[in-house]
């Protein structure tokens, strides 16, 4: 399998302060890439980094190459808002637009993003909901406020949202972090069913998580690449000593 | 416990000075109220809705004039001053990275603190002595009163509205200028209009900048060139006059605008409730 991301010694500032530091990895296709690691070690930074979420921040600054299919997503001559149609995003917490309706915060990246055909936006968001898990759940309620959804719901709505511009790639950004067991179990199903034809990245500080949902799992530690290889091996036989303090719980 | 009852008496004189205080500042409002109530209720009936103002000395006669150059007045001001200032306010909160936008800052609050006769005064001389006393020129110096308070309301409006919901729109790969016009503004719009109909409100009731720009003027509108009447100046016209039909008109006619003030309010109220 080809990489469908090649990143290639990436730093990231904010202001004068350095939180990511030579990192280099490549990304499987189809497969999910679990970044691990303490408080503020720059997972979120970097996984902000892969679709140029970071650079709107006022300071921040970014260095290196990331290749995407191939081509650097940071040449002068790509436009961010066309990367960030092909790069998804989920984010810590749930945030549906909570002013629109089910259907439209669905609907409106397909809207937004020109297209105008009822039949077409219609099958979208029933196929983008079904992929989520949720159409089942809110099938009935399509025009009721997104706001008025559980967090767990309101976080596969947030993922239905994302997966209805058909990206190629989607960052999960401690999708869980604010929410119960039950509905994390549901979304970790979920993860695992969209790995059949998404390439995913998860960021998350809850190493179970990592090991149950994971192909793959980059350490990260200072704003370092630590270690980067198959969960199985990352878990069951760490080579960094750092590594397997850390899944160890020694530190975090 | 002697320092316990002593809190307790503090406690209970400073509850009295507070309702006294809340006590005073009120009977102004309510005796306007009163007043105005009292003497405004009698006047107003059918014809007080539907005529013009009276010729000199005759009895009889309403403000239907005044009420439709108001409308005229106000709605042509709207059409000046609530786009520019929506659209600062949108470059104040979304745009705002650069030194420029603290000094446009600035002066947008020096603005809203020049005297409308002022604002009168430079409408007089930049439009009316162009083309002599107008509506258009009224309208001008409105719109110049409501756009500082429409710009400064509307940043604050957007600037509340909470980065989640920008970034997850950014990651959606929609451009900027269609984030700000459905998604930012529609999360906003509540707090916008309450701003707008704020502004709406308080040039509603400005006389200074009406008289320097448009003068008294009795009868309907006959075009944008021309005066209209205006509700403030026929309470001024009206109360000052020797004549017992005239002075009633006026009082009336305030009775209407406090009405009019007093309708927007609740509609503020309105777009605000069940806000957090």
């Amino acid at each position: 399998m080809a990489p469908k991301l090649e990143i290639e010694n990436l730093n990231a500032w904010f202001n004068s302060k350095q939180v990511l530091k030579n990192i280099s990895m490549k990304i499987e296709e189809k497969a999910v890439t679990a970044i691990i690691g303490p408080s503020g070690c720059g997972k979120t930074t970097f996984i902000r980094c892969l679709n140029r979420m970071h650079e709107l921040v006022p300071g921040a600054r970014v260095s290196g190459k990331v290749l995407f299919n191939g081509v650097d997503i940071y040449d002068n001559s790509i436009d961010p808002v066309l990367i960030r149609r092909k790069i998804g995003m989920v984010f810590q917490k749930p945030n549906p637009f909570p002013m629109m309706s089910i259907y439209d915060n669905v609907a409106v990246g397909l809207r937004l993003n020109g297209i105008r055909d009822k039949r077409i936006i219609d099958r979208i968001v029933r196929r983008s909901l079904e992929l989520a898990n949720l159409w089942d759940e809110v099938k009935d309620d399509l025009n009721k406020s997104g706001a008025s959804l559980s967090g767990g719901q309101q976080q596969r709505l947030c993922i239905a949202r994302a997966l209805a511009i058909e990206p190629e790639v989607l960052l999960m950004d401690e999708p869980c972090s604010a929410l119960d067991p039950i509905a994390t179990t549901k979304i970790e199903a979920l993860i695992r069913k969209l790995a059949e034809s998404y390439t995913i990245i998860i960021v998350t500080h809850n190493m179970q998580q990592a090991a149950r949902v994971s192909d793959f799992t980059a350490f990260l530690y200072l704003g370092e690449l630590i270690e980067y290889g198959p969960t199985k091996q990352i878990f069951e036989n760490p080579k960094n000593e750092l590594t397997k303090r850390y899944i160890t719980g020694k530190f975090g | 416990m002697n320092r316990y009852k002593l809190r307790i008496i503090k406690d209970q004189i400073m509850k009295i000075l507070v309702y006294s205080a809340l006590f005073i500042a009120l009977i102004p409002l309510f005796s306007v109220l009163y007043e105005v109530i009292l003497r405004g209720i009698f006047v107003i009936n059918i014809d007080f809705f539907i005529k013009p103002t009276p010729s000199i000395g005759e009895t009889g006669g309403g403000i239907a004039n005044a009420i439709q150059g108001t409308i005229i007045t106000i709605g042509l001001a709207s059409l000046m001053g609530v786009p520019i200032g929506l659209m600062s306010g949108i470059f104040l909160s979304e745009y705002s990275e650069t030194k420029l936008s603290l000094v446009i800052r600035f002066f947008n609050d020096v603005l809203s603190g020049i005297p409308s006769i002022i604002i009168g005064v430079f409408a007089y001389a930049l439009i009316v002595r162009s083309i002599g006393f107008s509506v258009i020129a009224s309208a001008f110096a409105l719109s110049i009163i409501m756009i500082p308070i429409i710009t400064r309301s509307s940043e604050e409006a957007l600037k509340l509205v909470p980065m989640s919901i920008r970034e997850a729109a950014i990651a959606l790969g929609i451009p900027k200028w269609k984030i700000i016009i459905t998604i930012v503004l529609n999360s906003a719009k509540k707090a916008i209009i309450t701003g707008i109909l704020l502004s709406l409100a308080r040039i509603a009731g400005e006389s200074a900048p009406v008289l320097v720009t448009m003068g008294y003027w009795r009868w309907w509108f006959t075009g944008l060139n021309k005066p209209v009447a205006n509700l403030a100046l026929n309470i001024f016209v009206f109360a000052t006059s020797p004549f017992e039909s005239w002075i009633a008109l006026a009082w009336g006619s305030a009775l209407v605008l406090i009405l009019f003030i007093l309708g927007i309010s609740i509609a503020v109220r309105f777009f605000t409730r069940g806000k957090y």
